[in-house]
């Protein structure tokens, strides 16, 4: 196998590692504030709601994802251009709203999937940058 | 929908706000000058001595737990594609904080997600 077939392979299963980590954990946050109900907006209700979400293991199972994802972000954009990865992220906002349709039931109208749509056209825009515009230093030893 | 936009608003504020106070920390760090573990540990230690990352780290932690309650508000189907505004609120951050140079193309884009974010956030009870 070339050199350049395996970094290409590499960073498609990190990528696709992203996608899986960084909805599963939004779709478990979604899950285990369900299980705890909506947020009062007070020192009691901010304060219960702490303690709530430190006990809720889905919450815990959600972090453990999001931290996942960070991991394989951080390592595919060590060794792949960010207009390479990025894209997979800007996909996630319209994955994450069929797994609302599919998973959680959520009632979707044809107008937010528009919204969903032109998000998706916008960041993937946004990320179509150069990635330094600025200089940065290295760490004297 | 008025307290819904309101947490979004301290959501994006706390999330954006946090990661340019990283990048402009980060910036002052400098890259690692290798990825061998003695360089790595140094790399973290000068990042911790740094004030604004250490300004970063509460307002990062203010996003997470407001997105949570977001979460506990709104469908995820709405939340999740509204926090693409942290795109608007970065590029402007970018602009006119860090001083980088931002292209007609992401200005689109900047655009784009607004009007996107704006007919989600009209779409049904939230």
């Amino acid at each position: 196998m070339t050199p350049e077939r395996r970094l290409r392979i590499k960073t498609l299963v990190m990528v696709l590692l992203m996608v899986v980590c960084g909805n599963l954990g939004d779709l478990m946050l979604k899950r285990g504030m369900l299980q705890i109900g909506a947020v009062v907006i007070s020192p009691a209700g901010i304060w219960h709601t702490l303690l709530a979400t430190i006990h809720n293991g889905t919450i815990w199972l959600a972090i453990l994802f999001l931290i996942g994802f960070t991991f394989c972000y951080m390592t595919a954009v060590s060794w792949a251009d960010y207009s390479y990865v990025m894209p997979a992220g800007a996909f996630g906002y319209a994955i994450q709203t069929l797994l609302a349709v599919l998973i959680l039931h959520e009632a979707v109208n044809t107008q937010r999937w528009i919204g969903v749509v032109l998000i998706v056209g916008g960041v993937l825009l946004v990320g179509q940058t150069h990635p330094s515009t600025t200089q940065t230093k290295t760490v004297a030893p | 929908m008025i307290r819904v936009g309101l947490m979004l608003a301290f959501f994006i504020c706390c999330s954006t706000g946090g990661k340019i106070a990283m990048t402009h920390g980060m910036k002052q760090v400098g890259e690692p000058e290798s990825f061998r573990p003695m360089a790595l540990l140094r790399f973290v230690g000068k990042a911790m001595c740094n004030g604004w990352v250490w300004f970063a780290i509460p307002l990062l932690g203010g996003a997470f737990y407001s997105l949570l309650i977001l979460l506990s508000w709104a469908p995820l189907s709405v939340v999740i594609p509204a926090s693409a505004f942290n795109y608007v609120v970065g590029t402007f951050g970018a602009k006119y904080l860090l001083r980088e140079q931002v292209s007609v193309k992401r200005w689109m884009g900047v655009v784009m997600v607004c009007v996107g974010v704006t007919l989600v956030l009209l779409t049904g009870k939230i």
